[in-house]
């Protein structure tokens, strides 16, 4: 089942075009890593999918993106709303610099998605659960989010990523700033993740795309090289520059 | 290592001990002057926080004070005439002194001693009929003789203090008649023609509601308008040419905004002329861009990971501003404000052209009424010829640098209690 269905995205940084002509099929509760050497525009494309890239006053994006037939590169569409269903984990943590309580509350809060105390008290509970943070944090709900670990701010995101229930995370290599035992707890958690949600992964590290995907696209100069299974990719790649990506001769 | 190399050391050795020695002197040079100015002021100020009393004794005749009652009521009291009985008090000093000469003897307390008199008597009414001692205010004249502050040995016709005065002062310091204490005065009383009658009271009142005024008006513009061009104002020519401006201003020498105050507030809004409301809408035309500069760093400062963390939840432009930026940034913008209402708080010439220069001897209530401010005071008192308003002017600007200092203190508080640390 296809959940975000791209077709000839085309991006522009002013004059100068970040990714041509890519079309991808991202399919429901799967997850989708992206990789590809820096600057390959694998995170500008990521940014399409929630339209992160509104921010950037020269940034231009031509072509379709469909989410569940709902074009999301259109003027018309609501971003609010759009981001509400469409989470977003970033390269380094950013817990807003409140209590962890209200990072997690603070989606939920915005959306008016719990009616009362009680029913925002279970939806924190319960995404610091499915975020595997629960134990450690829970005696100190009112402490400031910023003072936890590199490991743990990373899993309050995405905490306050999953607690508006989204039906998509992307995820923007949330790993890069972690040591290899935090990087192991988020990738566990992102395989429980993928039972609910569509996750795409933007990822720097092979080995954690080999790891955590199922489909796996490889993108280089702006261009998507090649999509597929993460199997096939990564044992047998159609294409010769994506056998040597993987294989370490560049990137 | 070859002689060449080892020379080579030894150069780039010095080099850098001289350099140290630069700074050093320099930053001695800076520390010597402050200090030279700091010795001055307190040298020349600490004195005015002292005031000269005069003590004599006073007889509370009723035939004199022209009360009939038997038992008089505070009205009695109130309208009773002081004229004879303060002025004996002073003539007793010297019972010998004949009756032309006497005003030698009331000069050396000040015009007010008649309703000191009074006073004393209204407080305490069973004081009617007897003879008690009394305090009163010496003439700026005797307290600077007293303070020391007055040459004696200046010929006789140059001296404001005749030979006659200085032995009454000398034979009533003898016995102990001449107090000196805490100068309550100087913190409670307007602005007199007097020297020894003059405090700040007016001039600080002035001040303070200028400076509210002041922090009423430019705070939410300059807020508001740092916000919108921070975080809302698209980045185009026209943004960046009114970034221009507001630089620009925050250059502007004050005495421009002073000019603007008289053409504007007081020309064609007709506002009350010499007031704190006035001035402190003047000081704030100064203020708004030092504070708008100050928010926008402040906001810039504001690590844009925050902003897409909120984005990213589906908060709003609005929300993100409001519930993240915004807070983040305050204690950058709050301590601005306090540095530049500190700027506002020094001012002199915005504020003398538009009024506040004129002399009141009232203590203002509300912003609407006329005042002078701290500043102004001083440039007022500097003004004077009598000796007794040197050390008044010292004493003024010591009010001043602890307001100031008071004042960037609190800045610094604010930004190192409350300013978020980014790793």
């Amino acid at each position: 089942m296809s959940k975000i269905k791209a077709e000839n995205v085309n991006v522009y940084y002013g004059s100068k075009q970040a990714l041509f002509d890519v079309s991808i099929d991202i399919a429901e509760k799967e997850v989708t890593a992206l990789i590809g050497p820096s600057g390959c525009g694998k995170s500008t494309f990521l940014r399409c999918l929630n339209r992160m890239n509104d921010v950037i006053e020269i940034c231009r994006v031509e072509g379709s993106i469909k989410m569940d037939n709902l074009e999301l590169n259109s003027r018309k569409l609501d971003v609010v709303r759009l981001r509400e269903n469409v989470g977003m984990v970033f390269q380094k943590p950013n817990p807003f610099p409140k209590t962890i309580y209200e990072n997690v509350a603070y989606g939920p809060t915005i959306h008016g998605i719990a009616q009362s105390k009680e029913e925002m008290d279970q939806i924190v509970e319960t995404s610091l659960k499915k975020a595997a943070l629960w134990n450690e944090v829970k005696d100190r709900l009112d402490e400031i989010g910023t003072g936890l670990s590199g490991g743990q701010q990373q899993r309050l995101c995405i905490a306050r990523a999953i607690s508006v229930s989204p039906e998509v995370i992307l995820m923007d290599e949330p790993c890069s700033a972690l040591d290899p035992i935090a990087t192991a707890q988020i990738e566990e958690l992102i395989d429980d993740l993928k039972k609910e949600v569509t996750i795409v992964i933007v990822t720097h590290s092979m080995s954690q795309a080999a790891r955590v995907s199922q489909k796996t696209g490889f993108f280089h100069l702006g261009k998507l090289i090649e999509f597929g299974p993460t199997d096939k990719i990564f044992k047998n790649p159609d294409n010769q520059q994506t056998q040597d990506y993987i294989t370490g001769r560049f990137g | 290592m070859n002689s060449f190399k080892k020379n080579l050391l030894k150069k780039r050795y010095n080099a850098e001990r001289r350099f140290q020695w630069y700074g050093k002197i320099a930053i001695g040079l800076a520390l010597s002057f402050l200090a030279v100015f700091m010795f001055q002021i307190f040298s020349k100020g600490y004195s005015a926080f002292q005031k000269t009393w005069i003590v004599t004794e006073v007889h509370y005749d009723k035939e004199l004070l022209l009360i009939d009652a038997e038992s008089p009521s505070k009205d009695d009291l109130e309208n009773a005439d002081y004229y004879d009985v303060a002025y004996k008090a002073m003539t007793s000093l010297d019972p010998g002194l004949p009756e032309e000469e006497d005003r030698q003897l009331i000069q050396m307390v000040s015009y007010k001693y008649e309703a000191e008199v009074k006073d004393l008597l209204l407080k305490n009414p069973d004081y009617l009929g007897k003879i008690v001692p009394i305090k009163l205010t010496a003439s700026d004249d005797v307290d600077q003789v007293h303070k020391g502050n007055y040459p004696r040995d200046i010929p006789e016709e140059n001296r404001r203090v005749n030979d006659y005065q200085l032995q009454i002062y000398d034979m009533l310091n003898e016995r102990g008649d001449i107090l000196s204490e805490f100068n309550i005065s100087f913190f409670t009383s307007p602005d007199s023609r007097e020297a020894e009658l003059a405090g700040i009271a007016s001039s600080f009142m002035g001040t303070v509601f200028s400076i509210l005024v002041c922090l009423a008006f430019s705070f939410p513009v300059a807020v508001l308008a740092a916000i919108y061009l921070e975080e809302f104002a698209p980045k185009n020519k026209f943004t960046d040419f009114i970034e221009v401006n507001i630089n620009n201003l925050a250059a502007v020498p004050s005495i421009v905004f002073g000019l603007l105050g008289l053409g504007v507030l007081l020309a064609v809004f007709n506002l009350p002329r010499s007031t704190p409301l006035v001035g402190g809408i003047t000081l704030s035309l100064m203020t708004l861009p030092t504070i708008i500069i100050a928010a926008r760093a402040s906001l810039k400062a504001v690590p844009p990971s925050i902003r897409e963390a909120a984005l990213a939840m589906g908060a709003s432009n609005m929300q993100t501003t409001m519930h993240h930026t915004v807070p983040l940034s305050m204690p950058g913008t709050l301590s601005g404000t306090i540095i530049g209402l500190a700027q506002a708080l020094g001012e002199t010439a915005p504020l003398i052209l538009i009024g506040m220069v004129a002399f009141v001897n009232t203590i203002p209530g509300t912003p609407v009424d006329p005042a002078a401010s701290l500043p102004v005071q001083i440039y007022i008192w500097s003004e004077s010829a009598e000796r007794g308003f040197v050390e008044k002017v010292s004493a003024c600007i010591m009010v001043l640098l602890a307001f100031l200092i008071l004042m960037n203190l609190a800045a610094q508080i604010v930004r190192h209690k409350f300013e978020k640390k980014w790793s």
